[in-house]
C-alpha cells in the first residue's frame, strides 16, 4: 500500500511566445505562437504511509507543479498519479477531505476576520463533528502556541503568526496526506524550528504522510530521512538523505583547533576559513583518514572533528553535476 | 445534502456576514450606485412622459414608470451577482487554488457570499425604496395571487442569473481578460432584461429577441408580474421559462466546470 504513487508523471505547459515591441504585439493579434514547456518530465516515485519525504530542487525545478498535480489542482499531461488510491485530479470529496496543501501563507485563512472564525469555516467545509473539531483545535493551539492569536483578525498577524495559523487551519480536518510547499519560508529561526517540531510531532501522533519542499535544509535534515531531488522537471535522486550526501559529496570537512594561530595548512587541504587558531578545511573523501593522521602527527592539535559537508553544499553539488553535462549525470536510482 | 445545506450554508453565511461588516463604507458606496442608477433612468423617463401629450410613454404613465423602476431596483438588487467580474482575477492570480483544494464546490461558496451580501444590504435597500416610493408616488394594483407569485419569481430570477453569469465567469479559464465579454453581456442585459426601459417600449424585433433570451426572466418578468401587467398564462410561461433556463444553466455549469478546471494552470501560490 502506498500513500502517494507517481508513475511517469509529466506536465507540459503551453506558453505564449511574443517578441518585444509594438509591431510584434500587433502581429500577435492575428498570429499567436506558443511553445511547450515541460515542467515535469517522466517522474516516478512512491511514498509509503507515514513517511516524511523531502522534495528538493532549485527554483523552477518542477516541485510545486508536482505538488499541484498531487493535490488535484493540475491535471497531468501524461503519466499516472494516485494519492490514497484515488486520482487527485478528480477532486472527489473523499480525496480532498484527507489531504491538505500548505502553499504560501494565504490559503486557509480569511483575511478580515479573527482566526477562530476561519477555523469555524473550515469545520463546516470539512463537515467535522464538533467534539472532534474542538479536540483538534485544543491540540493545535497547544502545540503551536496559538491561544493569544485566535481572536485576532488575520490581517493583524505577523508573517510567522499567520503561518502558524495557516498550518493549524490546514490540519483541522486531520489530513492523512500533507503537501507542504515551503512552510517555513520567510520565518525567523525560532519560528522555523517551531513549525518543524510541530510537523514532526503531528507525523508521529497521526501517522500522516508528509511531502515537504523547502529551501531551508535544516527543515529537511530535521524531518526527512528520505529525499527526492528533482531538477529541470526530471528526477535526479530518490533515496536516503545520508546516501545523497555520501554519493554527491566528494569532500569531507575537517575542523581543527591548534595551539597556535600561526600555521599554514594549505598543504593538507583547501582551507575554507581560519578564525584565530581554528581552521576549517575540505579534503577529498578518500584522503580524510590520511590527512587527519598527518595533522595529528605534524601539528599541535587541541581539537579535531571530521564532518559531512553542509547539506546545502551537497545539493548545490547535485545540481552542478547535472549542469556539467551528460557525462557527469549521476544515477537517479538512489536506492 | 442535509449537512451541505444546513451546517455549511449556515456557518459560511455567518462568516461572510462577518467579513462584510468589515467593509461597511464600501458596501454603502456600492448601494448608493445601485439606488442612483434606476432613479436616473426613472427621472429621464418621467421627463419623456411629461413631454408627451397624454403624459405616457407607450402604456406607462408617470406613476407606473415610477413603480416599474422602483420595483426593478429591488429585484435587480436581489438578483445581481458579481462573480463574473471576480473569476478572471481568481484564475490569473491563482487565488482559486485555495478554493479548489477544499471539499466544497466554489459555486456554493459564491452563492452563499451573494446571499449574505443581499441580506445585509436589504436593510438599507428597503428603507431607501420606501423613501423613493413616498417621493415618486407610484401606483400598482396587482391581484393577490400576483403578490404570492412575486416571491418565487424573484428567487427563480436570482437562480437564472446566478447560473448564467457563473457559466459566463468560467470563460475566464479560456480568455485571459474577460472584462470585455462581461461588458458586452451587461450591454445586452441592460436592454433585454428591461433595465434601461420596460421591454414593451423596445421595438418589436427587440421584444422578439428578449423573448428567446434569458435576460427577461432575470429581471423584467418579476417586475411586470407584481405590477399586474401579466395574465395567468403569461405568468406560467414566465415560470416555465425560468425553470428551463435554470436547468440549462445547471447543465452548463456542470459541463463547463470540469473542462474549465482541467485547463486551470494554478499559477501563483
Amino acid at each position: 500500500m502506498t500513500a502517494i504513487a507517481c508513475d511517469h508523471l509529466s506536465k507540459t505547459y503551453k506558453v505564449p511566445v511574443r517578441d518585444p515591441g509594438l509591431w510584434n504585439a500587433a502581429k500577435s493579434l492575428f498570429y499567436r505562437r506558443t511553445r511547450d514547456v515541460e515542467a515535469v518530465k517522466d517522474v516516478c516515485f512512491e511514498v509509503a504511509p507515514g513517511e516524511v519525504v523531502g522534495f528538493l530542487g532549485p527554483n523552477g525545478a518542477g516541485k510545486t507543479t508536482t505538488l499541484k498535480m498531487l493535490s488535484g489542482l493540475l491535471q497531468p499531461t501524461d503519466g499516472h498519479v494516485e494519492v490514497l488510491g484515488l486520482r487527485p485530479f478528480r477532486r472527489q470529496r473523499d480525496f480532498l477531505r484527507h489531504i491538505t496543501l500548505v502553499m504560501g501563507n494565504r490559503n486557509q485563512l480569511v483575511w478580515d476576520i479573527p482566526v477562530a472564525d476561519s477555523f469555524e469555516r473550515n469545520r463546516a467545509i470539512y463537515r467535522l463533528e464538533r467534539p472532534a473539531f474542538t479536540d483538534t483545535v485544543d491540540m493545535l493551539v497547544e502545540l503551536l502556541d496559538l491561544s493569544t492569536l485566535l481572536s485576532k483578525p488575520v490581517r493583524n498577524l505577523s508573517l510567522g503568526e499567520r503561518m502558524k495559523c495557516e498550518v493549524a487551519a490546514a490540519l483541522l480536518h486531520r489530513p492523512q496526506i500533507l503537501f507542504l510547499d515551503e512552510p517555513t519560508l520567510g520565518l525567523d529561526v525560532t519560528m522555523q524550528r517551531r513549525i518543524r517540531t510541530f510537523v514532526a510531532e503531528y507525523n508521529r501522533q497521526s501517522g500522516a504522510t508528509v511531502l515537504l519542499t523547502s529551501h531551508y535544509m535544516a527543515d529537511v535534515e530535521a524531518l526527512c530521512e528520505r529525499v527526492v531531488v528533482i531538477h529541470h522537471g526530471q528526477l535526479l535522486f530518490d533515496g536516503q538523505l545520508a546516501e545523497l550526501v555520501r554519493r554527491f559529496s566528494p569532500h569531507k570537512t575537517i575542523v581543527v583547533e591548534l595551539d597556535t594561530e600561526d600555521a599554514d595548512l594549505s598543504s593538507y587541504g583547501e582551507v575554507v576559513s581560519a578564525e584565530g587558531s581554528r581552521f576549517t578545511m575540505t579534503v577529498p573523501k578518500e584522503q580524510t583518514a590520511s590527512t587527519t593522521g598527518r595533522l595529528l602527527a605534524d601539528l599541535p592539535v587541541i581539537d579535531l572533528t571530521v564532518e559531512e559537508p553542509p547539506i546545502e553544499d551537497v545539493i548545490e553539488q547535485v545540481f552542478a553535476q547535472q549542469l556539467g553535462g551528460p557525462g557527469s549525470s549521476p544515477d537517479s536510482n538512489g536506492d | 445534502m442535509k449537512g451541505l445545506f444546513g451546517d455549511i450554508y449556515r456557518t459560511l453565511f455567518k462568516i461572510e456576514l462577518a467579513v462584510m461588516f468589515q467593509y461597511r463604507a464600501a458596501v454603502v458606496i456600492w448601494l448608493i450606485g445601485l439606488v442612483l442608477q434606476p432613479v436616473i433612468y426613472l427621472v429621464v423617463w418621467l421627463t419623456v412622459a411629461k413631454a408627451q401629450d397624454d403624459g405616457k410613454v407607450g402604456d406607462f404613465d408617470a406613476s407606473s414608470l415610477a413603480a416599474y423602476f422602483l420595483i426593478m431596483m429591488v429585484v435587480n438588487h436581489v438578483t445581481f451577482s458579481w462573480h463574473m467580474w471576480e473569476m478572471g482575477y481568481r484564475v490569473r492570480s491563482g487565488t482559486f487554488n485555495a478554493l479548489l483544494v477544499q471539499p466544497l464546490h466554489p459555486f456554493h461558496r459564491d452563492i452563499i457570499q451573494n446571499m449574505a451580501y443581499k441580506l445585509l444590504t436589504l436593510a438599507i435597500v428597503i428603507p431607501a425604496t420606501a423613501l423613493l416610493w413616498w417621493f415618486f408616488e407610484p401606483t400598482l394594483s396587482p391581484e393577490p395571487w400576483m403578490w404570492v407569485a412575486f416571491g418565487p419569481a424573484v428567487v427563480l430570477a436570482f437562480l437564472v442569473r446566478f447560473f448564467f453569469e457563473w457559466s459566463l465567469a468560467l470563460l475566464a479559464f479560456w480568455i485571459t481578460d474577460t472584462s470585455g465579454l462581461n461588458n458586452l453581456y451587461m450591454a445586452l442585459f441592460f436592454f433585454l432584461a428591461g433595465r434601461i426601459a420596460p421591454i414593451s417600449l423596445l421595438p418589436t424585433w427587440g421584444q422578439a429577441i428578449a423573448d428567446v433570451l434569458p435576460f427577461k426572466v432575470m429581471l423584467a418578468f418579476p417586475v411586470e408580474l407584481v405590477m399586474g401587467r401579466l395574465s395567468p398564462d403569461q405568468m406560467l410561461t414566465g415560470f416555465a421559462t425560468q425553470f428551463l433556463w435554470i436547468g440549462l444553466g445547471w447543465l452548463t455549469v456542470h459541463l463547463v466546470w470540469s473542462r474549465a478546471s482541467a485547463r486551470y494552470s494554478a499559477v501563483g501560490a
